[in-house]
């Protein structure tokens, strides 16, 4: 059972990720998309951008480093191998461009066990290097309940 | 494809349907490009062991590959503002023959002050539906 008391817990922010021209390419590729954007920094800038933009989804790259902030917190107690991921949402500002260095702050927004299972949800503020907000990522992980001993 | 016009919009258009081919390959490529290396993601004996029924793909590679489709027909005539889903239900994705997964894309609301579009998305793996409360919002220029 993961630990009710981080509720409200505030992680350290995490170190900048700079978000590179070949890794949203890549990152892309991985989600099928072939959208101009995502590839050709010349339609990026045709469309208002300093380079190519990353996908919606790309946020969990930034957003995974918090979490990982919550699975090495002894104090959570959250059982990695338990986990499974409940729900996910990405709430932008502006999308992320190549170039953009982003760093995260992760609050634990909810604790709650429900029949040996819980549900742990946390928000994860992801800034540029100018500390203005570019997407707030939000996670529901289900950490199940550990089988009775057999 | 054509890009949309938020004018043309109307609630309830069906804006595409697309099928996705989940192999293997996909999900390595996925675990690579966004850090995920859970085993259960490519060991089909990790993944049983945890109970699954084999090698099941990540969520997120799911919930990225559906918006794909949106990405390329929206192009740059608009931004994905808020994109969120719950996992329902997993892809198990068979070594020989990958999964299929079909994305069906809907206009759910339509802001004209805000100039943005909530996309429904549909998204089904073996008749079953596998995220729910999919919904993207588009915010047009």
């Amino acid at each position: 059972m993961v630990n009710v008391e981080i509720q409200g817990k505030v992680y350290p922010p995490t170190a900048p990720y700079l978000v590179g021209r070949e890794k949203v390419r890549e990152f892309a590729r991985a989600v099928l998309s072939e959208a101009p954007l995502h590839h050709d920094p010349e339609a990026a800038r045709a469309a208002g951008y300093p380079d190519v933009v990353a996908p919606p989804t790309f946020a969990i790259v930034v957003q995974d480093s918090t979490l990982q902030q919550l699975l090495a917190d002894e104090e959570a107690a959250v059982d990695f191998s338990r986990v499974v991921h409940g729900d996910q949402r990405f709430t932008y500002t502006r999308p992320i461009v190549a170039g953009d260095e982003l760093t995260g702050v992760m609050t634990v927004t909810s604790v709650k066990q429900l029949g040996g299972n819980s549900m742990v949800t946390s928000s994860t503020e992801i800034s540029d290097a100018s500390g203005a907000h570019v997407v707030t990522a939000i996670s529901t992980l289900v950490v199940r309940a550990e089988e009775a001993a057999a | 494809m054509i890009a949309p016009v938020f004018e043309q919009l109307s609630v309830g258009d069906v804006v595409l349907t697309r099928e996705l081919h989940f192999s293997r390959d996909t999900l390595v490529r996925y675990a690579g490009a966004s850090g995920d290396f859970n085993t259960i993601h490519y060991r089909d004996d990790v993944a049983q062991s945890v109970g699954l029924p084999g090698v099941i793909a990540h969520g997120m590679l799911t919930m990225g590959a559906a918006a794909s489709p949106v990405a390329e027909w929206i192009s740059s005539a608009g931004v994905v503002s808020d994109y969120q889903v719950r996992f329902t239900r997993m892809v198990p994705v068979d070594g020989a023959d990958g999964a299929d997964v079909t994305v069906t894309a809907t206009v759910g609301a339509i802001d004209t002050d805000a100039r943005t579009a909530r996309i429904d998305l549909k998204v089904v793996f073996a008749e079953q539906t596998v995220l729910g409360k999919s919904q993207l919002v588009v915010t047009f220029a």
